[in-house]
C-alpha cells in the first residue's frame, strides 16, 4: 500500500519536473489554449498600461497583440500578466508566460545565462536622468554627491554605477521595487534625481503631480535596446516572435498600413504580396497561416502606427522617433529581408 | 516500553514451546518490519528529492540557464545604499552577500532591543493603578497589533519620514543634529592622540560596575544594608572616562555634519529607510511582546503579591523583585518566537529600499545573474541559521530563568 503510493508519488514527481522542458512546443500550447500569455509591466505609460476598463495598450502590448494576431488570428486573444522587474525572467523561465514584452534591455549576460532569447528590438533607448527644476542642475556632470532613485533589478542599476565611477563622482543609490515607488521616492525629495531609461523617464514624468516641474537631462549614459523575450530552446516560437516584430517594421517600410493592407494583397507590388501572404510561403515556413502578417497589420498596424499611437505624437508622451525611425529615414530600424 | 518487552518475550516463549521456528515468521517480526518500513521510507525520500534535484539541474542545463556558485567571485557592478563594511560597485557578489547580511543583522538587532524595551514598558503599564496609563497600554497594543506590518512600514516611510523637509531646509538642533527627508545626521567624536585611554577607562568602569554589583549584593545578603548601586554605577561609567579625558587634555574633536552640495556630509548619518524599518519592526513586535509580558505577569499567582506586601515591599519593588522574575519563565519562550518573527519580517525592507540581505541579494543579485536557485538557497540558509542561533541563546536564557524546583 505504502510502496504503491511511493511509486505513484515518485512517478508523478518525475513527470512533473521533467515535463517543463520536453512538452509540446509553445506554438501548440498557445493554439490549444486559444490565448497568448504575455508578461508586461505593472504599468508604464506608453509601453504597457491598463485603462479604467482594464484594457491594455502600449508599444510593448502591441508586440503581444501582433503575435496573437499572427498565431491565433485575433489580437485580443491575449492574457496579460503584470510583472515587476524582479519577477520577469522567473515568470518566463517557469513557463507562466509565453512571451515577455516588458521594456527589457537586451544584454549579453541576460541573453547567454538566463536561458532566454531576445527576439529583436522594438525600442532603442538609453538610461538618462530626471531632476526637479528647482535643483538648478542642467547636466549630469553636476550630480556629484547626489542621491539617486532607481528601480531594483534593472540594467540601469549597473549603468549608473559605471557612469559615476568613470566620471569620478559619488552618489547614493536608493532602490525601490516598482516604478511607482521609485517615483514616490523622487517626489518626496528622498533623491535628487531619478534614473531610468529615457522613455520610462518621459512616462514617469507625466505621472508626477506637476510634470512641468521636472526636467530630463540631456546625457544618455548607456545603450538600452528594449525588446520581446522568449524561452531558449523553442526555435519555432522564437522565429514567430522575431518575424512578427519584423513584419511590423517591414510593413511601415513598404508603406503598408492597417487601412490599406487588405487592398495591397491584390493591388500591391510583389514585395507587398509576399509580406501579406498573397504570394510565397512565408507563413507556412513559420508554421502559421499565410495571412499572418496581414492579420498583424490590419489588427495592430505597422510599427510607425503603433509608435505614434502609444508613445509618439498621438500620445501624451510626445516622444520623437529618434533612433526608432526607419533606417531609410535616418533611424536604425532595419528588418531583415522578407523573402 | 516495559509492557511491549514482556509481550515479545511471551511470544518468543510461545514460539519455542510450540516448536515454531522464528525464521518462518521472519516478516512477521515487528522489529524487522519497522526497520524495513523506515529504510523504505528513507530510500523513497532520497529517491524523491534526488529526482527533483537531478531533474531541475538537467532541465536548467537543457534550457541554457547557468548554474553553480561561480558568480559569487565576479564583480557585482552595482552600488549599495548603506554598508557597514567598505563596498564599491567593483566588489564581488560574495561581498554584496556579506553587506546585506550585516544590514539585516543591524536592523534586527536594533528592532529586538527596542521591541523588548517597548514590550516590557507597555506590558507592565497594563497593570498600573492609573487608568490613563492602563488605557494607553491597551491602545498601543490594539493599534499596532491589528494593522498589517507592511502598511506600518509604508506609514513610517512614506507618510512620516517622507514628509520631513528637504536637505536645504533641515530641522536642526543646535546646528549639530540635522533631520531631513534624507535621514538623521549627528556629530561624530573623532579621537586624537591618547584618546584610546578614554575608551580603556570606560571599559574599566564597566568591569568595575560588575564587581560593585556583586559586592553590594553580598553585603546586602550578609548585613541587610543596601547600597545605591545605580547611582554609583552611573557615576563610575560617566566619571571615569571624563576624568581620563580631562587628564589627557580632551583629545577629541567633534565632526559636525555639513551641507555640501546636495547632502550633508561628515558625522554619523542614519538613512530614513533604516529608521522607518527599525521603528515599524520595534513598534509592531513590541505590541506582541507587551502581550507576552502581560500573560507572564498574570501567570504569577496573586498570593505572591500579597506575600510581598505583607513583608513590607514597595509596589515598584514587588514588580521588579517578585513578579517579573517569576513571570520570565512564561515570557521567555514567547519572546523567542517574537524575535524570530522580527528577523523574518525584516525582509519587508525590500518595499522601502533598505538594503538588507533579501533586497540586495534575492532582489538585485538574483536579477542581474538570473541564478534564482543559488541566491534563494543561500538566503534561506542565512535566515535559518540566524533564527537557530536566536533559538539557542533564548533556550539557554530560558533554562536560567526556568522554575528550578520540580
Amino acid at each position: 500500500m505504502f510502496k504503491k503510493a511511493l511509486v505513484v508519488a515518485s512517478t508523478a514527481a518525475v513527470t512533473a519536473f521533467s515535463g517543463a522542458a520536453s512538452a509540446d512546443g509553445t506554438l501548440d500550447q498557445v493554439k490549444q489554449r486559444g490565448q497568448l500569455s504575455c508578461g508586461v509591466s505593472t504599468g508604464l505609460a506608453g509601453f504597457s498600461q491598463r485603462d479604467e476598463n482594464g484594457v491594455w495598450s502600449g508599444l510593448d502590448v502591441d508586440v503581444c497583440r501582433a503575435v496573437a494576431a499572427a498565431v491565433l488570428g485575433d489580437s485580443e486573444a491575449v492574457q496579460y500578466k503584470p510583472l515587476t522587474a524582479k519577477e520577469r525572467f522567473t515568470a518566463l523561465a517557469s513557463g507562466e508566460i509565453d512571451i515577455l514584452s516588458r521594456n527589457t534591455t537586451w544584454t549579453h549576460t541576460r541573453d547567454t545565462s538566463l536561458g532566454i532569447n531576445f527576439a529583436g528590438t522594438n525600442f532603442y533607448d538609453g538610461a538618462s536622468f530626471m531632476v526637479m527644476k528647482d535643483l538648478g542642475v542642467t547636466s549630469a556632470t553636476e550630480l556629484d554627491g547626489a542621491n539617486a532613485c532607481i528601480q531594483a533589478g534593472t540594467s540601469t542599476e549597473l549603468a549608473i554605477a559605471d557612469y559615476f565611477r568613470e566620471m569620478n563622482m559619488s552618489y547614493s543609490p536608493v532602490t525601490f521595487d516598482t516604478s511607482d515607488q521609485t517615483r514616490a521616492g523622487f517626489e518626496s525629495g528622498r533623491c535628487d534625481f531619478l534614473t531610468s531609461d529615457g522613455s520610462q523617464l518621459a512616462a514617469l514624468r507625466i505621472g508626477l503631480a506637476d510634470p512641468s516641474n521636472a526636467v530630463i537631462l540631456p546625457e544618455v549614459i548607456s545603450k538600452e535596446p528594449l525588446g520581446p523575450v522568449v524561452r531558449q530552446g523553442d526555435d519555432q516560437w522564437f522565429n514567430i516572435v522575431k518575424w512578427s516584430l519584423n513584419a511590423m517594421i517591414e510593413a511601415e517600410e513598404q508603406g503598408v498600413t492597417s487601412k490599406n493592407a487588405k487592398n495591397r494583397t491584390v493591388t500591391g507590388n510583389p514585395a507587398n504580396k509576399r509580406l501579406l501572404g498573397a504570394e510565397g510561403e512565408l507563413g507556412s515556413n513559420l508554421g502559421l497561416s499565410s495571412d499572418w502578417a496581414l492579420q498583424i497589420v490590419t489588427q495592430v498596424g505597422n510599427y510607425g502606427e503603433s509608435y505614434e499611437r502609444n508613445v509618439g505624437k498621438g500620445s501624451p508622451l510626445q516622444l520623437d522617433r529618434g533612433l526608432n525611425q526607419l533606417w531609410s529615414k535616418g533611424g536604425i530600424l532595419y528588418a531583415p529581408a522578407m523573402r | 516500553m516495559f509492557k511491549q518487552k514482556t509481550l515479545e518475550e511471551t511470544k518468543a516463549a510461545q514460539r519455542r514451546s510450540t516448536g515454531q521456528s522464528s525464521a518462518a515468521s521472519f516478516y512477521n517480526n515487528p522489529s524487522v518490519r519497522s526497520l524495513f518500513y523506515q529504510v523504505a521510507l528513507i530510500a523513497g525520500l532520497l529517491y524523491f528529492f534526488g529526482n527533483i534535484i537531478g531533474n531541475t539541474l538537467a532541465n536548467m542545463e537543457a534550457t541554457g540557464i547557468k548554474t553553480g556558485f561561480d558568480f559569487l567571485d565576479s564583480a557585482a557592478g552595482y552600488d549599495v545604499l548603506m554598508s557597514l563594511i567598505s563596498f564599491e560597485s567593483q566588489d564581488t557578489y560574495l561581498r554584496v552577500f556579506v553587506v546585506g547580511f550585516l544590514n539585516t543583522l543591524l536592523v534586527s538587532a536594533i528592532g529586538i532591543v527596542f521591541a523588548t524595551m517597548l514590550g516590557f514598558l507597555f506590558g507592565v503599564m497594563h497593570f498600573s493603578k492609573n487608568l490613563l496609563v492602563r488605557k494607553l497600554a491597551q491602545v498601543y497594543v490594539e493599534l499596532f497589533r491589528n494593522v498589517p506590518l507592511l502598511l506600518q512600514v509604508f506609514f513610517w516611510y512614506f507618510a512620516v519620514l517622507a514628509s520631513l523637509p528637504s536637505a536645504r531646509q533641515s530641522l536642526s538642533l543646535g546646528e549639530a543634529f540635522f533631520l531631513n527627508v534624507r535621514g538623521l545626521y549627528m556629530p561624530k567624536l573623532v579621537g586624537g592622540d591618547l584618546s584610546e585611554w578614554v575608551w580603556v577607562a570606560l571599559g574599566a568602569a564597566i568591569v568595575g560596575v560588575f564587581f560593585l554589583r556583586r559586592w553590594a549584593k553580598a553585603r546586602q545578603d550578609a548585613t541587610g544594608q543596601q547600597f545605591p548601586v545605580f547611582y554609583a554605577s552611573l557615576g563610575m561609567v560617566i566619571g571615569a572616562p571624563l576624568l581620563v579625558a580631562l587628564l589627557t587634555g580632551l583629545p577629541f574633536t567633534i565632526e559636525f555634519p555639513v551641507l555640501k552640495g546636495f547632502n550633508y556630509f561628515g558625522g554619523i548619518s542614519v538613512i530614513p529607510e533604516l529608521m522607518a524599518l527599525a521603528i515599524a519592526l520595534s513598534v509592531y513586535t513590541g505590541a506582541f511582546i507587551a502581550e507576552a509580558v502581560r500573560a507572564g505577569v498574570q501567570a504569577v499567582p496573586h498570593g505572591q503579591t500579597e506575600a510581598a506586601r505583607s513583608i513590607g515591599l514597595r509596589e515598584d519593588k514587588i514588580m521588579k523583585l517578585i513578579i517579573v522574575p517569576q513571570a520570565m519563565r512564561v515570557i521567555v519562550p514567547l519572546l523567542n518566537s517574537e524575535y524570530q518573527s522580527l528577523v523574518k519580517n525584516s525582509t519587508l525592507a525590500a518595499a522601502i529600499g533598505y538594503p538588507d540581505l533579501f533586497n540586495v541579494f534575492v532582489g538585485t543579485a538574483l536579477n542581474q545573474t538570473g541564478q534564482a536557485i543559488e541566491t534563494i538557497f543561500m538566503t534561506i540558509i542565512v535566515y535559518f541559521v540566524v533564527n537557530m542561533v536566536i533559538s539557542f541563546l533564548m533556550n539557554r536564557f530560558n533554562n536560567a530563568v526556568a522554575l528550578v524546583s520540580r
